[in-house]
């Protein structure tokens, strides 16, 4: 079975309490919205930090995606804020 | 050398500049961002995606290449702690004319701001830390870029 694994960055790490996790792949035609939603029930309390997506922001195999992307046959999701570098 | 360096090391934007200069042209443009003291910062972390970070470092760096004329770029992006006032960020441009340098330099510090994977936390006197939150003149800064 394909697997997917997930990275977390910056605060959502730190309130979900890991960086990453390995999961099933949920198939090419789900979109990341519908995976964070599932997240979020995954996780408990912690799932919150999933609550606002309009605060997160998406890579699908190390290039930006929106929560609206289906994610395809993608191998890694990486969920972060917005970024602050410069 | 390469034109993009992501390092835990000092930066150095003298050495930069001189690195620069020997790229035979007669423009060089560049920008550093440091560390300021906002509220008490002492000091700030820069974390990164780094399967990422040079993906698109280096797709920015082909994006300037594409639209100026330019005979040597460096973007070096420090990661790790790094403590008030030293350098966080170089980008440096070097072409035969002002415009084209001046331009791809602005071009690369506001879209790194928006496509790069870095995340900043700040260290506060007191103990206190906190992530930086992104600007909301950090997008339309970027798109001002778009064709």
């Amino acid at each position: 079975m394909q697997r997917l694994d997930i990275l977390y960055f910056a605060w959502v790490a730190e309130r979900l309490g890991c960086d990453s996790e390995q999961i099933a792949h949920p198939g090419a035609a789900t979109r990341i919205c519908d995976l964070v939603a599932q997240l979020a029930q995954g996780h408990g309390d912690n799932g919150a930090v999933f609550a606002d997506i309009d605060r997160l922001r998406f890579a699908l195999d190390q290039h930006m995606a929106q929560s609206a992307d289906p994610l395809g046959d993608a191998r890694e999701l990486a969920i972060f804020p917005p970024v602050t570098g410069g | 050398m390469s034109a993009v360096v992501v390092s835990a090391d000092v930066l150095r934007p003298e050495a930069e500049l001189v690195y620069l200069s020997r790229s035979g042209g007669g423009a060089i443009a560049s920008f550093v961002g440091q560390v300021r003291g906002d509220d008490g910062v002492t000091a700030i972390r820069l974390d990164h995606y780094p399967a990422m970070t040079q993906t698109a470092l280096h797709a920015l760096v082909d994006q300037a290449k594409a639209r100026w004329p330019l005979l040597a770029v460096r973007l070096v992006h420090r990661v790790g702690v790094i403590a008030l006032g030293e350098p966080i960020v170089f980008v440096g441009t070097m072409s035969d004319h002002r415009h084209a340098a001046l331009e791809s330099c602005a071009f690369l510090i506001d879209r790194l701001k928006t496509d790069a994977p870095f995340w900043k936390k700040e260290f506060l006197t007191g103990g206190q830390a906190r992530w930086v939150a992104a600007r909301c003149g950090d997008a339309a800064a970027a798109d001002r870029w778009s064709a």
